[in-house]
């Protein structure tokens, strides 16, 4: 009862005009960013964070996580109409959505995607305002050695579920803590690998390193491909929209599964791209027809956006419980919270009532004003994608540029973004992951506190990560969760030799 | 290191060289993090670890992981292209200006080097008339500098123009 009454008390914290405002402001940027190649989630909550240092952290937070939902609503609208996915999580829309958009559907694709991820997010959203109090209260009770287990775990479900190279994944977490850990240490007060430069006594700060991963590792991919847009008409009107709807409890078992795919990967950090393609694999599996997939089955919108939603949502929940954000997206957000100068974790829902309940009465309010805007601004949005991109471009260049300027005033942050540009375009390609990396960034000088306070505390025994239930099985699972998935290469291939021999004597 | 593979598309850079490279410039970072972590300290001192401990057993895993990445890279042999040549030309059509435009920050202010940057690449990129190139870009940057300077009272780089304008 407590914690609905907290909600009532946020909304009426969303509901002032100037929030008001910023939700309908962020969810119109959110689908500019979502809508352009080259500016996404992560690095457009990045460029715009230096701006609202001098907010309030409500509606700082309210005006970003807008975005964020914008973001995730507009790539599915390149993906339907241009076959160009906008997000890496719109990949799995393509698939279908552009089939029916082909097939002159396209307003019953969009409506579907929208719709779908409005229920995603609407479930991932009432699993926050249930759970995430309950594991805060439950978080509560945890020491340095809890923090550090939970750590631990996150960035082991990191290598177990992540679907690249498991070795690149460790490197690419590995450098993350590497570079979090240089400038001054906070502990002993030593200066860590700044080899001498003055430059590097700041450390590197995440938000120029989203900026480049994220943004200008994009933009080259996207001129790699020598970008030529053909997109189909996009207008929808009221008549297509209401008799999508009504087909819509037809397919309510789809919707359901991938919303609980969706919060699942949300939660524990495989993120909204991974929940986006077992959504669609799922609904393919379980169809009743399912050559039908592939072109222009609407459930192979909606599961995939389903999914892809309902995991961008619930990233939020360990972030907000916990201090551990299950996205890239969320990473910056909880970056953002610390520069606020909010402690985030469990301390959030005892210290900052409002601070949190503002966001999600915000997340209930963004994601509704959000259907509407986007279902009204389809067109309007198209038609971006219709400026040649020797103007877009070089426009998303300027502002990535501006934004890693504004974080520290610092010049030098722009050759530093340009470097993280390159790595994330080479990384990219080779498959490395980034989520990893920025998180590692974000998060390595926690983890590495909690740590070293666990240490302290037991004079260098490891058997402190094993003292009491609660850390003892946070640690074991995590540990399993890596022996296991570290096993899978040879589990398959053992596989395939049993198999091969059985042939082999069949034969 | 050139090539051309079965479709006759020129391969400028192959997976494999890539993959090596990477693997050793990574490998290469993990020693570079190790060796100054030692120097640091990355022992155990009467206050608990010490500043280097857990960044140098963060190299050690980077140079281990970067290992493993290497040899998998060896057993695949993978001749695919990692960048075609023609692919290598576009992306630098974006980098070389980018480069240009951040060294011209310091010397023009940001909004004289990204008014030109813009304008420029419309011109030799998109093929746009030089007046079209030249009002976009202006027009742009002027937007911005109401939003950063005026709105949000963000400041920006500036340079010889902005001071002349009283800036």
């Amino acid at each position: 009862m407590d914690d609905f009454n907290a909600l009532m008390h946020g909304f009426s914290i969303v509901l002032s005009w100037q929030n008001t405002g910023l939700m309908i402001v962020g969810i119109l940027l959110g689908i500019v960013v979502g809508v352009l190649p080259g500016l996404g989630g992560p690095n457009g909550v990045a460029i715009l964070l230096p701006l609202t240092f001098t907010m309030n952290p409500t509606s700082a937070i309210i005006l970003l996580s807008c975005i964020y939902w914008g973001a995730l609503f507009g790539g599915a609208i390149t993906s339907i109409l241009f076959n160009i996915p906008g997000e890496a999580w719109s990949v799995a829309t393509t698939f279908d959505g552009y089939p029916m958009a082909q097939n002159g559907r396209a307003g019953e694709a969009l409506t579907s995607a929208f719709t779908g991820s409005f229920i995603g997010a609407l479930v991932g959203v009432l699993m926050i305002t249930f759970l995430a109090p309950l594991v805060a209260k439950f978080a509560l009770r945890f020491g340095p050695p809890e923090f550090f287990a939970v750590y631990f775990l996150t960035f082991c479900s990191f290598i177990g579920m992540g679907k690249e190279p498991k070795a690149k994944i460790v490197v690419a977490m590995c450098v993350g803590f590497v570079l979090a850990a240089v400038g001054l240490d906070t502990i002993s007060g030593s200066l860590r690998m700044t080899f001498g430069m003055p430059v590097l006594l700041r450390g590197f700060d995440f938000l120029v390193a989203v900026i480049g991963l994220f943004g200008i590792s994009e933009i080259l991919m996207t001129i790699e491909e020598g970008l030529a847009f053909r997109g189909k008409n996009g207008a929808i009107d009221l008549k297509v929209v209401l008799k999508t709807w009504k087909a819509m409890p037809r397919h309510f078992a789809t919707l359901l599964r991938s919303s609980a795919i969706g919060c699942w990967l949300g939660i524990t950090p495989g993120g909204a791209t991974a929940a986006s393609f077992m959504g669609y694999g799922v609904a393919k599996n379980l169809s009743k027809d399912p050559s039908s997939f592939g072109k222009g089955n609407v459930e192979g919108v909606l599961a995939p956006e389903t999914a892809a939603h309902a995991a961008g949502t619930s990233a939020l929940l360990p972030m907000l419980a916990l201090g551990i954000p299950g996205s890239a997206t969320a990473a910056v957000l909880l970056g953002g919270l610390m520069i606020w100068g909010l402690q985030p974790g469990p301390l959030l829902f005892v210290e900052q009532k409002d601070f949190v309940w503002g966001l999600i009465a915000s997340m209930y309010l963004g994601n509704i004003s959000g259907l509407i805007i986007v279902l009204a601004s389809v067109p309007l949005f198209a038609a971006i994608l219709r400026i040649p991109f020797s103007i877009i471009a070089p426009v998303i260049l300027v502002v990535c540029a501006i934004g890693a300027f504004t974080v520290h005033n610092a010049e030098f942050d722009i050759w530093l973004m340009l470097a993280f540009g390159i790595v994330g375009y080479v990384f990219k390609k080779l498959d490395y992951p980034l989520a990893p990396l920025v998180l590692a960034l974000v998060l390595g000088d926690r983890a590495e506190d909690a740590f070293r306070q666990s240490m302290l505390a037991s004079r260098g025994g490891l058997d402190i990560f094993w003292s009491n239930g609660l850390v003892g099985t946070i640690m074991t699972l995590a540990v399993l969760g890596l022996v296991w998935s570290m096993l899978a290469p040879a589990r398959t291939r053992l596989s395939e030799r049993l198999a091969s021999r059985a042939a082999a004597k069949s034969a | 290191m050139s090539a051309e593979n079965l479709e006759g598309a020129d391969i400028a850079v192959t997976k494999r060289t890539a993959e090596l490279t990477v693997g050793a410039v990574v490998a290469a970072f993990g020693l570079l993090a190790i060796v100054s972590n030692y120097k640091l300290g990355a022992g155990w001192a009467e206050d608990g670890p010490q500043a280097g401990y857990f960044p140098m057993r963060m190299g050690i895993a980077i140079f281990a992981a970067s290992l493993v990445v290497i040899w998998q890279a060896l057993r695949k042999n993978d001749r695919s292209a990692f960048v075609e040549r023609g692919q290598l030309k576009l992306v630098a059509t974006v980098l070389l200006p980018l480069v240009v435009y951040i060294a011209a920050i310091k010397f023009t202010g940001i909004y004289v080097a990204s008014a030109l940057f813009i304008g420029i690449f419309m011109a030799l990129v998109g093929k746009f008339s030089w007046w079209k190139s030249a009002g976009i870009g202006l027009a742009i940057n002027v937007v911005m500098f109401w939003v950063f300077e005026i709105a949000f009272k963000v400041p920006l780089p500036k340079g010889p123009l902005e001071h002349l304008l009283g800036f």
